[in-house]
């Protein structure tokens, strides 16, 4: 009986030939790493969600994979000729939600109060603004508390929703996690996007379908006419769903696969340089450090150990090394993408042991000390193995490196409360903008900026500055602020610059695409080969 | 008798209430969801709010307090991480995981005692003794490894079973099931070979060395002197009487299915709670680790309280201590 039984478990086994099911031409299999989070469009500012959300609802202007600005739902956009505080936005006509209603201003109006509601997570890119309101159908005006150049570039990720549907649906607030109920928007989508959710489970599978009515019919690719969205954490198994041909897209491919990936049959990557710049964050602002071997002083207020640890730093080994070439050295935490950024600020120190001991010797640190790093160990490339190549090169001029790697929900927060020493950080733009950059990581921190500023670090007179850059609407003048706000930044060397990431997609031979900076695909653009 | 069940049940219910204490605890160490929770913009007055919109600025005894409060009236709140009630978030989870049990249950079953007879009827042959080797793979492997290696074997270079997900699914009322389509059972096999080869090569050993003692026994030679057959000699008589142990272990082993699976469904991407664990743990989603955990200690201290209960109804001894 027994013998019986193992034979028909073996025959089991053995009957599972798997036959290729028959593929739809037109469907598009994508995986990536991470799930989104939600599908309220208003809900969570990151990455996974809002690449989710992007095929199903638009904002005003969209960003697109090439990285201009372009029509979406506003097809104009200008500053009011009367009021410098004002924008003006002419809405495209013809829109129409998936679930039939018509998009207008009062749509848009609607939209952006939610966006800047207090549980929205978008509120911070729209501070500025006092009012919004409808001029007449199709046009809407924007008043900011001052005027600002740069409200444009803060809208391509906020989404428009259906007034009237939020409203039946009990969806005019976001998310509220105390409330203890959960929003109608949370799990249903009604946007004006070139593709309807038509079923999702979350971290099992989710399914966009071409809308029939999308407004860009005929101006965008849209070869693909339905979308399988799996997120597949084990970066093993995403690859090997990839190689098996089970998906023909994959966002992330681990740098130790990608010789595997380009040489496969009927795969290739697509690579480019992503919006996203890594450093290393020092504590100036301390009077004295808590986690070094200095007493009663902060070695890193310093401006000479700062350097010398500025040209310890091997950024070509780190590329070759632990990048496997996958890594582009940088010499200003600015990604090439942001406006501000120059080829002269980008321009790394040559790397310089003998230097960089010199100058620890005049700062009285010749026989060196100790220090704690602070890493992340799951947020980007090989993070913690830059750290740790890191601990060996700070180690050729006498700083031992106490490493310490954690997960991002503990390593972040070490930031936020201001309970590092020196850690690790990686900073996209998705604004496109030096102002940014500045406003989170180098305006003191208070309860508007410099959230992220975790260096303790605070100049008056470029504080004044970075305030000044958001009302300043003489553009030259703008751009000469943001100039010399840069070399004062570079001066004080609070931040040493690693390198920018590099993004690589993994795409079946079928499909063709550029790859989009921000690492948000927009699957109208996908053409089929 | 009833005095018994009562202190056991009480028991239990104290058992429960320090595995949460203690989950609670614990939660502070596993970081700060508010971080997770508000994007990259976030100021540090957003983040101080939602700290206090969510309580974290309370003691983990008050968080922990608000909980049971919640989870007495069968509320477990809202998943920071979807934004979705998490009752619902688990019930829409759970029949995955317990698919993937059961599935691997019975193939630790079936081929643990048939391998294990096999390997006992025959002892020195060849075949048993390279099953026996084999075997040594399975309990020394770690499952993460044994399931990659198995996709790269019959995903990628055979092309024959899916590398992740569950396939197409049924849905029958609140269950969602993958047995009813050819591709939710074809995506069954690999997760559950994964999960439970350590549990079949367990029970085969397990088996193996309870028959080769039962075949020394002499009631056995006096079958075999008395002219029975092989075969019922081997599955009526023998066959039986290893059973008791072996089914001791497998009740056992059924909660430590469903917790492995926690590392299975990571690599075979299997949307079940064990999968929803770990995601809830990066994210520092409380509502749904505090559930999740809650969940699993409930199911433990279940099994633990029935297999209580049946030593009372077997063991007359228990009954006469509790009158006297």
């Amino acid at each position: 009986m027994t013998l019986r039984f193992t034979a028909m478990a073996t025959a089991l086994l053995a009957t599972t030939a798997m036959t290729a099911a028959p593929l739809d031409a037109e469907t598009l299999r994508w995986a990536r790493a991470a799930e989104a989070l939600t599908q309220d469009p208003h809900a969570q500012n990151e990455g996974p969600t809002t690449t989710l959300n992007h095929q199903v609802y638009e904002p005003l202007i969209l960003r697109n994979m090439e990285g201009a600005m372009e029509a979406a739902l506003a097809t104009d956009w200008q500053p009011s000729g009367d009021d410098p505080n004002v924008w003006v936005f002419t809405l495209r006509e013809g829109v129409t939600f998936h679930e039939g209603q018509t998009f207008d201003s009062a749509d848009a109006v609607f939209s952006l109060n939610r966006a800047m509601s207090a549980n929205s997570n978008f509120r911070e890119l729209l501070s500025g603004v006092v009012d919004v309101r409808a001029t007449g159908p199709y046009t809407v005006e924007i008043e900011t508390d001052g005027p600002n150049p740069l409200l444009p570039n803060n809208l391509t990720n906020i989404f428009m929703m259906d007034e009237g549907w939020s409203t039946e649906n009990d969806a005019v607030e976001v998310q509220d996690y105390a409330g203890g109920e959960d929003t109608f928007s949370a799990r249903n989508s009604n946007g004006t996007g070139p593709y309807v959710m038509s079923s999702r489970q979350a971290d099992a599978q989710t399914v966009l379908t071409a809308f029939e009515d999308y407004w860009g019919i005929g101006e965008f690719p849209l070869s693909a006419s339905e979308i399988v969205f799996t997120p597949i954490q084990n970066p093993a198994t995403r690859v090997a769903a990839l190689l098996s041909g089970e998906v023909d897209f994959i966002q992330d491919v681990p740098v130790q696969d990608l010789e595997r990936v380009a040489g496969a049959d009927g795969l290739g990557l697509a690579t480019a340089p992503q919006n996203r710049v890594i450093f290393f964050g020092l504590n100036v602002g301390a009077d004295d450090l808590e986690r070094d071997s200095v007493d009663g002083a902060n070695p890193l207020a310093d401006r000479r150990v700062r350097e010398a640890m500025d040209i310890a730093i091997n950024r070509e080994a780190i590329q070759q090394v632990v990048m496997r070439g996958q890594s582009a050295p940088a010499g200003v935490i600015m990604p090439p993408p942001v406006h501000g950024w120059t080829e002269e600020l980008d321009a790394y120190p040559a790397y310089d042991v003998e230097a960089a001991r010199a100058l620890m010797e005049e700062a009285g640190y010749g026989e060196g000390f100790t220090i704690q790093l602070d890493c992340p160990n799951d947020r980007y490339v090989n993070d913690e193995a830059i750290c740790q190549a890191a601990v060996g090169m700070f180690a050729q001029i006498g700083i031992t490196v106490n490493l310490s790697a954690l997960p991002r929900a503990q390593h972040f927060p070490l930031i936020a409360n201001g309970e590092t020493d020196f850690y690790l950080l990686g900073w996209g733009v998705p604004t496109y903008d030096s102002e940014y950059i500045f406003n989170f990581l180098y305006h003191t921190r208070d309860e508007g900026r410099g959230s992220w500023n975790g260096t303790g670090f605070s100049n008056a007179v470029m504080d004044e500055m970075i305030v000044g850059l958001s009302s300043e609407v003489d553009l030259a003048e703008r751009d000469g602020m943001i100039a010399s706000l840069w070399q004062m930044a570079e001066e004080e060397l609070i931040y040493l610059p690693i390198h920018n990431q590099i993004l690589n997609w993994g795409i079946s031979d079928s499909w063709s695409t550029v790859v989009d900076a921000d690492d948000q695909v927009k699957f109208k653009y996908f053409t089929r080969n | 008798m009833l005095n018994y069940i009562i202190r056991r049940v009480l028991q239990s219910v104290l058992v429960l209430l320090v595995v949460g204490l203690v989950a609670f605890a614990m939660f502070r160490f596993v970081g700060d969801p508010v971080d997770n929770m508000l994007g990259q913009e976030r100021t540090m007055e957003d983040v101080e709010r939602l700290r206090e919109q969510l309580g974290l600025d309370q003691s983990f005894v008050v968080q922990y307090y608000r909980f049971l409060e919640g989870a007495v009236q069968g509320e477990f709140g809202i998943s920071y991480r979807q934004g979705r009630q998490v009752s619902e978030i688990i019930a829409e989870r759970i029949p995955a995981t317990l698919e993937l049990a059961a599935v691997s249950g019975v193939f630790a079953l079936v081929l643990g005692i048939g391998l294990g007879v096999f390997t006992a009827i025959r002892r020195d042959g060849f075949a048993s003794n390279a099953i026996m080797t084999l075997s040594l793979i399975g309990v020394s492997l770690p499952t993460f490894l044994i399931g990659i290696l198995l996709i790269y074997l019959f995903s990628v270079e055979l092309g024959w079973l899916p590398s992740f997900g569950r396939g197409e699914v049924v849905q029958i009322g609140g269950w969602s099931t993958g047995f009813l389509t050819q591709s939710g059972l074809m995506a069954l096999i690999l997760p559950s070979i994964t999960l439970g080869l350590y549990q079949m090569t367990l029970i085969m050993r397990l088996v193996r060395s309870e028959m080769l003692e039962v075949l020394r026994q002499d009631y056995i030679r006096f079958a075999r002197a008395r002219g029975l057959k092989q075969r019922a000699i081997n599955f009526r008589h023998a066959l039986k009487n290893t059973l008791v142990p072996v089914i001791t272990v497998t009740g056992l082993q059924l909660g430590s299915i469903i917790a492995f699976a926690i590392i299975t469904e990571t690599v075979f991407q299997w949307p079940g709670v064990g999968l929803l664990f770990i995601n809830a743990i990066q994210f520092v989603d409380i509502p749904v680790m505090a559930a999740y955990l809650m969940l699993i200690s409930v199911m433990f201290v279940g099994i633990n309280l029935a297999v209580d209960l049946l030593y009372v109804a077997i063991d007359p001894r228990l009954r006469t201590e509790g009158k006297s």
